[in-house]
């Protein structure tokens, strides 16, 4: 294998370096806030590059020309060319780049699973360690806003047609900013009192500050695009008001997936037991932490057991830790390496000092005369044989329960989609636990109304909910080019 | 921001608002609620809308000053503003031409029983309404309840006004002499609730209370609001708030509503503090 790329002709490389010498450098470290002092605040964990450290890392890019690292993100960032771009030190340039692809680009950066993504794909990560492409893609976007240097795409089209966006999640506002960008008239319906969804209740500051979150949404309502919180589709109005009374002529719904699942065990109704989503909205969104300058409290023990072992188990169990449990034990019933989570928010837990209990599986929550949670009873599990998922199925290992005492339980085992949209719009297939049937083209059974992001998919992550939302923003206004008898767009 | 538009006392610690929220008001249904956070540090509560006016764009919460975010709320005047508004949730009651209906209102239950009453009316059914109150000047809405209601009996805990004593010694009196009973609909307390369900399961009469919960989003997100109806796990915030009486674990819910108890203290001393030594945090 030729390691400059396949033959890439020299006068395109800006890296005056070989490929050799590049190949010698290690992969930049960011700045981390410490572990101790950092289970006890809420600041942000990661610290990201500064600039020395990243153009230093942009020079490792082999600047390949068969570019894998792009095939391996959802949404098609160029990333040799950002990386180029940061090695010039033209830093504004390379957000912008980014932008092309991506309008969220600070949020990205700190969210998106680049080690099974992008940097998965690396070429230098097949013999040593790969680009680290997601904190560059994190240093470009807060180097333009600590410097103030967003200026908003000049829109040059401008359409009458109006389209709703449902929900104001990564899919929403993606899908918002795409269409904005074109010059559609896009409103964003959002049924909390603050925008973000997910990003919002479910990410917690520690690795997603808000401050990011507000900054990024500025910027969608500087395309133009207007946000109504407080807006419940299919209670304040539903799918058929907004076409027939308000006059939208397309809807994106991606409202997520919002509704927690409980594993149905002995107890659950006991006071201080939550789903994470709970948990989580009462401390994200509500501001629970600084109870009681805010009116919303959380109950949390000593010992709090966390159930799960995806990125919001992590969260929750995070959030514990800082909150004040002296002990935070997260409860897995595979083994490490079948958790979906992270590594890095898995590593960053363990450096908090979470107390993993894997290939256990809870089997009744306690209570006491209060009807307060007094423990919870598991059992050990053992791998067996690989179930449907080709995941080795934990089978119970007899006699072997015991008690862990905890006051506090969270469970976090998976969310399904809100059903209010579903059963207020007539005519909208929906498929397996709730989720809204959609095609390639992520339109729905009914025409006109597009959706995707986790009301599609079930579950996934914040950077596949920002594919299908600049898919349906391309599918969208294909969609209304064609209903105006330009077949030019239509697909 | 939703204006308060008219603030009218009830009762003592009961206040009629009238608030400025079109969208709601347009879709309202009797049996809905809406959330509401007062202000930026604000906790989310849920308050059943007591009616509403399309044309003028209004909606109806008649609330009882108990806890920290109520206190908070009566503090609030005409010309005021209500930073959060969401609403119209939950399923609305189902109004059908049952028969004989007795509607049960609790303290300011009987709020919340207002509009179903009179959607019931309106459908064609004879109501036999019941308000209970601790005590004379805690009963209300007696004059509109007797504008949709056959006939309206007043019980209080003290004898103050009406027949001394409680809903359910009006109910069994009912059910014995105005000859069948088709439905109840009882609002109120939930051990009041608990009551009226123990006495008409006997009789078999259906039953439908309206459950009080904890809410954090009330749109079926977070889960608190989880009730045991029957064995099965439902969410009062989008599966009701209205069950079958006769399925409603009422101790299990009584036990949870009190998960909190210690911190809502805590909030409303502080609340009290700040407004004693002028502390207000600003609106």
């Amino acid at each position: 294998m030729s390691l400059d790329g396949g033959g890439t002709p020299r006068m395109t490389r800006l890296n005056s370096m070989k490929p050799s010498e590049r190949m010698k450098i290690p992969r930049q470290q960011p700045l981390e806030q410490d572990a101790t002092e950092r289970s006890t605040n809420f600041l942000e964990v990661s610290l990201g590059f500064d600039t020395d450290r990243s153009v230093i890392e942009a020079s490792r890019c082999l600047e390949c020309k068969e570019t894998q690292c792009t095939d391996g993100c959802p949404v098609g960032i160029d990333i040799k060319s950002f990386i180029q771009l940061v090695l010039q030190k033209d830093y504004v340039g390379a957000v912008n780049k980014i932008r092309e692809a991506n309008y969220l680009p600070a949020i990205c950066g700190r969210v998106c699973p680049q080690e099974s993504q992008c940097e998965s794909l690396c070429v230098l990560g097949k013999k040593l360690t790969p680009v680290a492409i997601g904190k560059l893609e994190r240093f470009v976007a807060d180097y333009e806003m600590k410097n103030n240097l967003f200026q908003s795409p000049h829109i040059q089209d401008h359409h009458k047609e109006m389209v709703a966006i449902v929900g104001s999640g990564p899919a929403g506002l993606t899908c918002a900013a795409e269409l904005a960008k074109i010059g559609y008239q896009v409103t964003i319906f959002e049924a909390l009192h603050a925008v973000g969804g997910v990003l919002r209740y479910g990410i917690p500051e520690f690795r997603l500050p808000k401050e990011i979150l507000d900054l990024e949404t500025e910027r969608i309502r500087a395309l133009g695009v207007q946000i109504y919180t407080n807006f419940v589709v299919g209670r304040t109005a539903t799918v058929g008001e907004l076409f027939d009374e308000w006059g939208f002529s397309a809807m994106f719904l991606a409202t997520g997936a919002g509704t927690p699942t409980f594993m149905g065990i002995p107890g659950e109704s006991l006071s201080g037991v939550y789903s994470a989503n709970e948990f989580l909205t009462r401390v994200n969104l509500m501001g629970a932490y600084k109870f009681p300058e805010y009116d919303t409290p959380v109950r949390l023990g000593k010992h709090v057991a966390v159930i799960g072992g995806g990125n919001t188990a992590m969260d929750a169990v995070r959030t514990s830790r800082r909150l004040g449990a002296e002990k935070a034990y997260l409860i897995y019933r595979r083994s490490k390496e079948e958790m979906p989570a992270r590594e890095e928010e898995i590593h960053h837990a363990e450096e908090e000092g979470i107390e993993f209990l894997l290939l256990t599986n809870p089997v009744r929550i306690l209570g006491d005369e209060r009807n307060c949670v007094s423990g919870i009873e598991c059992q050990k599990m053992e791998l067996g044989e690989p179930d449907d998922t080709g995941r080795r199925k934990p089978v119970p290992v007899k006699g072997s329960e015991f008690v862990l005492e905890v006051e506090t339980v969270i469970e976090a085992i998976g969310q399904k989609p809100n059903p209010i949209i579903q059963s207020t719009t007539p005519g909208l297939d929906t498929g397996k636990r709730g989720t809204v049937s959609v095609n390639e083209k992520q339109a729905t059974s009914r025409p006109g109304v597009f959706a995707g992001g986790d009301l599609a998919r079930g579950g996934a992550t914040v950077i596949l909910a920002m594919r299908d939302g600049k898919t349906a923003a391309s599918e969208i206004a294909g969609y209304l080019r064609s209903r105006n008898g330009d077949s030019s767009g239509a697909k | 921001m939703f204006p308060i538009v008219q603030k009218t006392s009830l009762a003592p610690t009961i206040t009629k608002y009238v608030i400025q929220a079109p969208f709601v008001a347009r879709k309202r249904k009797a049996g809905n609620f809406v959330m509401i956070r007062v202000d930026e540090h604000g906790e989310r509560i849920p308050l059943t809308l007591a009616d509403s006016d399309p044309a003028a764009g209004t909606i109806t919460l008649i609330v009882q000053a108990l806890g920290k975010t109520t206190k908070h709320l009566s503090s609030k005047e005409a010309g005021d503003t209500i930073l959060d508004v969401v609403g119209p949730l939950g399923t609305p009651t189902p109004i059908e031409l049952h028969g004989t209906v007795v509607c049960i209102g609790g303290g300011v239950g009987t709020a919340e029983l207002y509009p179903i009453a009179r959607a019931l009316k309106n459908a064609g059914n004879v109501i036999h309404t019941v308000i209970g109150a601790r005590s004379k000047d805690l009963v209300i809405l007696e004059q509109e309840m007797l504008g949709c209601s056959d006939a309206v009996y007043v019980t209080t805990d003290d004898g103050s006004y009406g027949r001394k004593g409680f809903v359910t010694d009006q109910l069994k009196d009912l059910l014995g002499s105005i000859g069948p009973v088709h439905a109840v609909y009882a609002i109120g307390p939930l051990p009041m609730m608990k009551a009226v369900s123990t006495v008409t399961k006997i009789s078999g009469v259906k039953t439908y209370v309206s459950l009080n919960t904890i809410m954090v989003d009330g749109t079926g997100m977070c889960g608190g609001c989880r009730v045991n109806i029957g064995g099965q796990m439902k969410f009062a915030c989008v599966d009701g708030p209205e069950f079958d009486g006769h399925l409603v674990d009422f101790d299990e819910l009584m036990m949870r509503n009190r998960s909190y108890l210690e911190m809502e203290r805590q909030s409303e001393a502080r609340w009290h503090q700040c407004r004693l030594t002028g502390e207000v945090r600003p609106a």
